[in-house]
């Protein structure tokens, strides 16, 4: 169980998260949403503790996680990151293989090499990607290696921070069937930002609208078209009439 | 005029909170070098990149430095009939002086942008972010490597850099201007002093630390965009090279003060 109170996180005189309230069940897949620079990438990195919190409280099982010894804490978890954010000095199975091959539970190269040749083939990428360098990928093959190498390590928890942005619709459609694939057959607790709605209704369980730097609705996605919040209607329906305020 | 001494103050200030935060930098990636994991692969591939890959343009530079010290030695020289000590100032010169500066301030254009606009790069993808979710911490496994392998090679890329601008002096001292290759070779040896060596070393490994650190430093602090990974590499050589001048005053101040 994840759980976020009051968080609070400003950049300057910019309040980005103004007071975060949110859970997220054992095994729940959480879908938030949000326009561009609500701050939904900064609510998992205080999660993470890539940012830290001005106030507030976030607890994992809970345990608050300002607290925690870090490495066995980050073990628990998987991300995906909005660029996929692979290591372009490594070879594709290297990148995959990241976290099996360093740290206290290290596996030799050749089992490390296999588990990585394994995730890759789950997320529909075959061997011969394996000794590539993450340059010579397209970007929808660059997310799949993004998400083996989040998968990689068995974790309980993972994040995936905008993971069909900058794809075509048909690749976008895959990645979202991977992710809710590999949710449903790892068990895992997932929490996902998107904003592109086919992603929303493809992964989650529940959906979390973070607006004003606060969370704004939140209920099961069978509830996102008949919810009655004219903010989430006007995000759902892409409007550009309504209250959520927009540049021209 | 207020308003100058104002803007004066704010760069003093600014000024001195950056060696400060340079300095905390500093001492959190000596902290790490005695707390494990620690990353042999990631050490002997920065040795590679820094030590082995910087031999043919530090070569090159001691090479044309130290003929080109030989002939202003002679012209200066026999001004006042000195000409014969060509072969003594070369290698004083380069030991002392020109070898660790000029391999220093080469460290600092290819080693130090390198590493800035790598580092930099890798924060503005979000490779830093990835690599803590992955439970690495960043200083091991990016910093603490680079800025050793530095410390380590530096010397030796000096070492080499002293001998070839001596030889590049002894080619121009015997094909050019006359010099007896016995003799050159013997005054050399003979002038040379421990102290010159150590002094010279001691040097390298200073302004490989600083070098590295630099590109660590300004790469890590970059900020999103082309334009910040840009900035933060031009920060890091600019700095690279004060610090390194500015090291070798207080250390040549501390080996040769009499």
């Amino acid at each position: 169980m994840i759980r976020l109170s009051g968080v609070q996180k400003s950049f300057g005189e910019n309040h980005v998260l103004r007071g975060v309230d949110l859970e997220v069940g054992r095994g729940e897949s959480c879908v938030v949403i949000g326009g561009s620079g609500t701050g939904k990438s900064v609510v998992l990195k205080c999660i993470l503790g890539l940012v830290t919190p001005d106030a507030g409280t976030i607890e994992v099982d809970g345990q608050d996680v300002t607290r925690v010894s870090r490495d066995p804490f980050l073990a628990r978890f998987g991300m995906l990151f909005q660029g996929a954010a692979l290591f372009d000095s490594l070879p594709v199975w290297q990148n995959v293989g990241f976290r099996l091959l360093r740290g206290e539970k290290a596996r030799p190269r050749r089992e490390a090499r296999d588990i990585a040749i394994e995730k890759l083939r789950r997320v529909g990428l075959g061997p011969e990607v394996a000794d590539r360098y993450p340059a010579e990928l397209s970007g929808g093959m660059q997310k799949r290696v993004g998400l083996a190498r989040a998968i990689a390590a068995d974790p309980e928890i993972i994040f995936f921070d905008e993971p069909t942005t900058g794809l075509d619709p048909i690749m976008a459609g895959v990645i979202n069937e991977l992710i809710r694939e590999i949710v449903t057959e790892l068990g895992v607790t997932a929490v996902t930002i998107t904003h592109d709605m086919t992603s929303v209704r493809s992964i989650a369980d529940r959906v979390a609208m973070l607006h004003g730097g606060k969370i704004r609705w939140t209920g099961p996605v069978s509830e996102i078209d008949s919810a009655g919040d004219p903010y989430l209607d006007q995000f759902v329906q892409g409007r550009a009439e309504g209250p959520i305020e927009t540049l021209r | 005029m207020l308003r100058a001494v104002a803007g004066l103050g704010r760069l003093t200030l600014s000024l001195v909170a950056e060696i400060g935060r340079m300095l905390i930098f500093t001492l959190e990636v000596l902290s790490h070098l005695v707390r494990p994991p620690f990353y042999p692969r990631e050490f002997g591939q920065a040795v590679l990149a820094v030590g082995w890959q910087s031999l043919p343009v530090v070569g090159l530079t001691a090479l044309f430095t130290g003929g080109a010290l030989a002939l202003q030695i002679y012209a200066g020289g026999a001004r006042f009939s000195a000409e014969e000590l060509v072969p003594q100032i070369v290698a004083v010169g380069m030991v002392r002086e020109l070898g660790p500066v000029l391999v220093g301030l080469m460290i600092a254009a290819r080693v130090t942008s390198s590493i800035a606009a790598e580092i930099a790069t890798m924060k503005v993808t979000e490779q830093i972010d990835a690599l803590v979710t992955l439970s690495t911490h960043p200083m091991k496994y990016l910093t603490l490597p680079r800025v050793l392998a530095a410390m380590l090679t530096v010397p030796v890329l000096v070492a080499v850099g002293d001998v070839i601008g001596i030889f590049g002096g002894y080619v121009v001292g015997t094909w050019r201007l006359g010099f007896n290759p016995a003799g050159y070779l013997k005054n050399t040896v003979d002038f040379l002093e421990t102290l010159d060596i150590v002094s010279s070393l001691a040097k390298g490994a200073a302004f490989g630390l600083l070098a590295a650190l630099a590109g660590c430093y300004f790469g890590m602090r970059s900020s999103r965009g082309a334009q910040g990974v840009g900035r933060a590499t031009k920060s890091a050589v600019v700095a690279a090279s004060v610090l390194i001048l500015a090291a070798n005053f207080i250390l040549t101040e501390v080996f040769f003060s009499a």
